[in-house]
């Protein structure tokens, strides 16, 4: 599937494109098919977000897993802060592998 | 240490106030991304992997105890509770929001600090010896140059669209603790005949092209040093490699010209300026100069260290440098915990260091290159109570220049340009050689990681060095050996096929065991590696 990632404008928050709205938690990602860059630029230009852009990434019984290892981190958090990832508030969150 | 005077507080304050409105503007959508970008990294503010990034320059790496306790302040209040040292001696906050830029940066300045040229194709943080001014061994306090460097260099108008970035270290030290020749300009003070001048090394870097920079003046009279580095850099904004952003490095001019055509071309620019009368009054240099007058050192205070607490003697025997004043130190604070993140700190344990400044060391402190800290003024009678608080605070480490004092960048956990993970692999290194006795042992031996050919983990200049690298989307490692930052400086040689990051522990290990079982008498690592070459390694390791 395709995803849809960018920062919150304000906070810098990563954020996902959860269809009818942006989300902190991956899990929510819809498939945007080939409306990504569309609806990123109309969303940047909304300010909602910044430096949207689209991934591949697919979904499994741990949830929607992005494919690059760079999205994965960005989805949970450092890898070397458990403490600050979305972990400790979402025991399910992103449950793959890095 | 320097304070500023109304015209430098008056340039930041002005500059705070114009980000605010930059940044009220882009939140209101005055201005886009492409607009707003390349003014916020005016300001040192990035978008990184989890939020904004901001890099504050710490300039030459001294900070007083105030301007400490502020930035533990700004990371418990704007950020999550801490703040990573970086190898250019800065401070970078990782989880900053948009919103709290203009303040953060107005707080900054109520301490005379700013994040202004941290980021772009301008000079950069001057950096310097984090021992200047109190090592017995140096020319020269190298501090007021670096000042002076720092105001010539901040806003500069020819200077501030360079080909590329462009980073200066002034030491003054027979030692370089500052990687001094990998810099796109060194400068080393020396006497001679009684003169100051500066040795001038120019073409320094890391990066995907590292090079040690070759002298190209071996004394400039210190009254003309601010107009020669003028010539250097004209040169370099005249013919440096705009077309390419991978060779637009001063590195790669002085190489493609070759070191004695790109010195002539600076010679005869220099004949031209001088004529200008160009230099900056001495005046300046001269106001410059009592900042950095020795503190009110105690005379005739005992040399001897009570010893007693084994734990604290082995302490003192790593962390403890000797300084030019009887009854003085200098304290090394490591910032590589075992199992820690190197160069990290806690909001609490930058408030803590903080307070040890401004009790027992004159209000003021270092911070390295090698992501460390240090209190350049301590009695020896202090000690004790020092590490004790230390300790406390985990911050009492020994391992100064072992084998768990590494270098790591943030790498894939914060990096948006990363290719892998630092920080882990530098974590599962400090476990696996933890025990103390060998990592003495083993001796001095520089571990430096980077994330990605960019090499902010210095990585070309480790004895052993770690590239993180990207094979098929996967993590792997390159190994490389025998390099060095110090006044020995030279690139290190890759070893051969990557590996996985347990596998370059395991390899690293490797490396240790053939370098215990080869050395001869008082050779470091590095004199082994370098007595052997590379084929014993490369058969341990591979083998
Ligand atoms: C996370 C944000 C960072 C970004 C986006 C970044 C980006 C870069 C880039 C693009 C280069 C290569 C420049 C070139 O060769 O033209 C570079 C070099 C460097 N960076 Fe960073 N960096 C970051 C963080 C750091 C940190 C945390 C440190 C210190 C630990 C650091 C220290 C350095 C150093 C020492 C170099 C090599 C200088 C040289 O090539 O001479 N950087 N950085
Ligand atoms: S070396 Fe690469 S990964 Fe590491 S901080 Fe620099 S740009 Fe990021």
């Amino acid at each position: 599937m395709k995803i849809l990632t960018g920062n919150d404008l304000s906070t810098g928050d990563v954020i996902w494109w959860a269809g009818d709205g942006w989300s902190r938690q991956v899990g929510e990602s819809v498939d945007v098919g080939d409306k990504g860059n569309d609806l990123a630029r109309a969303e940047e230009a909304a300010l909602r977000v910044v430096g949207a852009y689209v991934i591949d990434a697919s979904r499994d019984e741990g949830g929607v897993r992005p494919a690059h290892i760079k999205d994965r981190i960005r989805a949970l958090g450092p890898t070397v802060r458990p403490d600050l990832t979305l972990k400790p508030n979402d025991a399910d969150a992103g449950n793959w592998v890095i | 240490m320097y304070r500023y005077d109304s015209y430098d507080q008056s340039i930041v304050d002005a500059r705070v106030e114009e980000f605010r409105d930059q940044t009220q503007r882009r939140l209101a959508g005055q201005l886009t991304e492409d607009q707003f970008k390349p003014l916020r990294l005016m300001n040192g503010l990035y978008l990184q992997l989890h939020a904004y990034m901001l890099r504050v320059a710490i300039p030459y790496g001294t900070l007083s105890a105030k301007q400490m306790r502020k930035l533990g302040e700004i990371a418990a209040k704007y950020d999550k509770g801490y703040g990573h040292f970086t190898t250019r001696t800065n401070l970078q906050y990782n989880w900053i929001k948009l919103a709290d830029a203009p303040d953060i940066l107005a707080e900054l300045a109520t301490v005379e600090m700013h994040a202004i040229q941290t980021s772009g194709n301008c000079i950069r943080n001057i950096s310097s010896d984090q021992y200047a001014g109190v090592s017995a061994d140096e020319a020269t306090d190298p501090r007021p140059w670096a000042e002076l460097l720092r105001q010539w260099s901040t806003f500069h108008p020819e200077f501030t669209y360079l080909p590329r970035k462009f980073k200066i270290c002034v030491i003054a030290s027979k030692e370089d603790r500052a990687a001094m020749r990998l810099h796109d300009i060194g400068l080393k003070l020396v006497s001679r005949d009684g003169q100051i001048g500066a040795e001038v090394y120019a073409g320094g870097g890391m990066g995907r092209t590292p090079m040690v920079a070759p002298q190209i003046k071996d004394f400039v009279p210190e009254d003309e040093i601010v107009s020669y580095l003028e010539a250097c850099l004209r040169v370099y904004n005249r013919y440096g490699r705009r077309d390419n952003k991978y060779k637009a490095r001063i590195k790669i001019l002085v190489h493609e010209l070759g070191v004695e055509e790109y010195k002539r071309q600076v010679e005869e620019e220099y004949a031209h300026m001088k004529q200008l009368g160009l230099n900056p009054p001495t005046e300046e240099l001269d106001r410059i100069r009592p900042f950095f007058a020795n503190p009110a050192y105690e005379q005739g205070l005992a040399d001897e260290i009570d010893r007693a607490d084994p734990a604290f003697a082995l302490w003192v025997d790593r962390q403890v440098a000797a300084h030019k004043q009887p009854g003085y130190a200098i304290v090394n604070i490591s910032l590589k915990p075992k199992g820690g993140i190197p160069g990290d700190a806690s909001a609490e344990q930058i408030g803590l260091v903080a307070d040890l400044a401004e009790t027992y060391s004159f209000d003021e402190l270092r911070v390295t290159h090698a992501q460390n800290l240090v209190l350049p003024h301590v009695k020896k009678a202090d000690l004790y109570a020092i590490w004790q608080k230390l300790d406390e605070a985990g911050l009492a480490e020994a391992n100064l220049d072992l084998i768990t004092d590494i270098i790591a960048c943030p790498g894939l956990d914060y990096c948006s340009l990363a290719n892998a993970r630092s920080i882990p692999l530098a974590q599962k290194l400090s476990e696996r050689f933890a025990d103390a006795g060998r990592q003495k042992d083993l001796g001095e031996l520089k571990v430096k990681i980077s994330g990605c050919i960019n090499a902010c983990g210095h990585h070309h200049a480790g004895h052993i060095g770690v590239l993180g690298v990207d094979r098929k989307g996967v993590e792997n490692f390159q190994l490389s050996l025998g390099g060095s930052g110090a006044e020995d400086a030279a690139v290190g040689q890759i070893t051969g096929p990557g590996f996985s990051e347990d596998g370059v522990v395991d390899a690293i290990e490797k490396v240790t065991d053939l370098y215990l079982a080869e050395r001869e008498e008082g050779e470091r690592f590095l004199d082994t590696y370098r007595r052997l070459g590379m084929k014993p390694f490369k058969e341990a390791i591979y083998g």
